[in-house]
């Protein structure tokens, strides 16, 4: 019994990370883009929720709603006016700028909101639990997975079912081909990391709410992230939700070991998909 | 109205592929480019169509400059491609293809995809595939397809028979008249000489960067073709 309560913490750990690792995926994707910088915008947008909630008094999850627009817009900026300019065909430009921007975001919030770890007031969410019958949760874990799936349900709603979609898709296929179609891809990377940046602003709302934070901690959310995409297989949403449970249940499952091994225990998994399915478990069938 | 390159010139790094190209397309009409491999042809569409950027002066439509407009402004005035080797988008299927031709600009024109299926019935019945499934000769029915959907004013094609089957070749170019009535200015090129002469009102022939012959099909002689096209001057011709 132990061990499924432990497997059912696992998936619910799962969510988080995939959350994580959502906007990472989608940016991937579409542009072949890795965002060192990912776990960094994340810790980012938990101090623009965390302003929000202190400078208005509303609670974590109407602040993050407002957060969302702001950092959309702040995404769409940031690839306008800094990555657009260093994508082409190498791919160490752009992994130096985002770990350029890496060091800076962590330098920065360091000098604005000290090394201090901080949390989203979760008004006592964080203590809740429902009775499922099989099993007891937290109620604040439960909400993140439901959030993850949501995320990515919409996700591929948006790139699957919707004209902005197909142009993501087309130009993720061939730039200049679209462009030919009238698209303007650097308008198209644009929207796709104002729409990372929403994910990651829901991503954020979660770390707030369920651990401390400060500015040191992103690096440890890419990693996580990174880990989940690349066992869910490049490309694939779905792909990456499945990885991100799969960090998780090892995480847990490790912890239950020994809680040393909790960190240990996501690295052994990942490396183990890596060795058996070098291309992740869910590849997307081209590339 | 009109589309003109105005002494044209392009180069990949410090090879110069064009040298000082000027062509006319009047609205509507039918305009051959033929040449060799490596003559420049796709390089002029490619810079017509805002693919590989050049000075604004060197192509002009409506009397606007338009050379260093980006490929995407260039769709919005009405000027579309069916690039060389189709290029369809792999990840989607036939119907989204179509549809993603007409997303940004769908003009005043005949084209929807109702028109298209008409035109290429084949597509109708694969429309679900992914489009990297199909035959060589539908896909590049879907690419014709696609470039059709903005309803164009101009319609550039790059080598729309290569690689094709003979009788695919002809079904495809059995769909030019018909795209024609629809009011496009089409724009061919092509190696094979007699299928462009068949079709076209007028044929520019180009070699090694250059336009070295330009008329009606019926005011061009064999040998004066043959000449431009490889380079060789006719025997009776030399001294």
């Amino acid at each position: 019994m132990i061990w499924f309560e432990t497997f059912i913490q696992g998936v619910l750990l799962g969510g988080l990370y995939a959350l994580f690792a959502a906007g990472l995926s989608l940016v991937f994707g579409i542009m072949r883009l890795v965002n060192l910088a990912h776990g960094d915008l994340i810790v980012a947008a938990a101090f623009v929720i965390l302003l929000i909630v202190e400078f208005t008094g509303l609670n974590p999850f109407l602040s993050a709603l407002l957060a969302a627009p702001v950092l959309f817009s702040l995404g769409y900026i940031l690839q306008r006016v800094v990555l657009n300019r260093v994508l082409g065909t190498n791919i160490l430009p752009p992994l130096l700028v985002t770990f350029g921007l890496s060091v800076a975001l962590q330098n920065g919030m360091l000098e604005t909101f000290s090394a201090d770890s901080r949390r989203l007031p979760a008004d006592g969410l964080e203590n809740q639990s429902l009775d499922l019958g099989i099993a007891t949760v937290g109620t604040l874990p439960l909400l993140t997975l439901a959030s993850a799936v949501a995320v990515i349900v919409l996700l591929n709603r948006l790139l699957y079912a919707t004209p902005l979609g197909r142009a993501c898709r087309a130009t993720s296929d061939d730039p200049v081909t679209a462009s030919l179609m009238g698209i303007d891809p650097k308008k198209i990377f644009a929207i796709a990391t104002g729409l990372a940046m929403v994910v990651i602003t829901i991503a954020a709302l979660y770390l707030g709410l369920r651990s401390n934070f400060d500015p040191a901690i992103g690096p440890a959310r890419l990693i996580y992230a990174f880990q989940a995409v690349i066992v869910g297989g490049l490309g694939s949403l779905w792909g990456t939700l499945a990885g991100g449970i799969i960090i998780g249940v090892a995480q847990t499952v490790g912890a239950q070991i020994n809680p040393e091994w909790q960190i240990l225990a996501g690295h052994v998994a990942f490396l183990a998909v890596l060795i058996l399915r070098p291309r992740g478990l869910f590849p997307r069938a081209r590339d | 109205m009109t589309l003109e390159t105005i002494s044209l010139t392009a180069a990949y790094g410090q090879f110069k592929a064009l040298f000082g190209i000027d062509i006319q397309i009047a609205p509507g009409e039918v305009v051959a480019i033929i040449g060799a491999n490596g003559a420049g042809k796709t390089t002029l569409l490619r810079s017509i169509s805002g693919v590989l950027g050049s000075a604004p002066g060197m192509v002009h439509h409506r009397g606007d400059a338009i050379g260093a407009l980006s490929a995407d402004s260039i769709l919005r005035r009405g000027i579309s491609m069916v690039p060389e080797g189709h290029k369809l988008f792999p990840s989607l299927s036939v119907e989204e293809n179509l549809l993603i031709g007409g997303q940004v600009r769908s003009g005043k024109g005949p084209w929807t995809l109702e028109t298209i299926y008409t035109l290429f019935p084949i597509l109708r019945e694969r429309r679900r595939s992914p489009a990297t499934a199909l035959s060589g000769g539908q896909q590049q029915m879907v690419a014709i397809g696609r470039a059709l959907m903005s309803n164009p004013e101009y319609l550039l094609c790059d080598e729309i028979s290569l690689g094709l089957a003979p009788v695919v070749i002809r079904d495809i170019y059995a769909a030019l008249p018909r795209i024609r009535e629809g009011g496009a200015a089409l724009v061919l090129v092509e190696q094979d000489i007699s299928r462009a002469l068949s079709v076209a009102d007028r044929i520019y022939c180009m070699m090694e960067g250059r336009i070295t012959l330009a008329g009606r099909p019926a005011e061009l002689s064999r040998e004066a073709i043959h000449a431009a096209y490889f380079g060789t001057v006719a025997e009776e011709a030399r001294p």
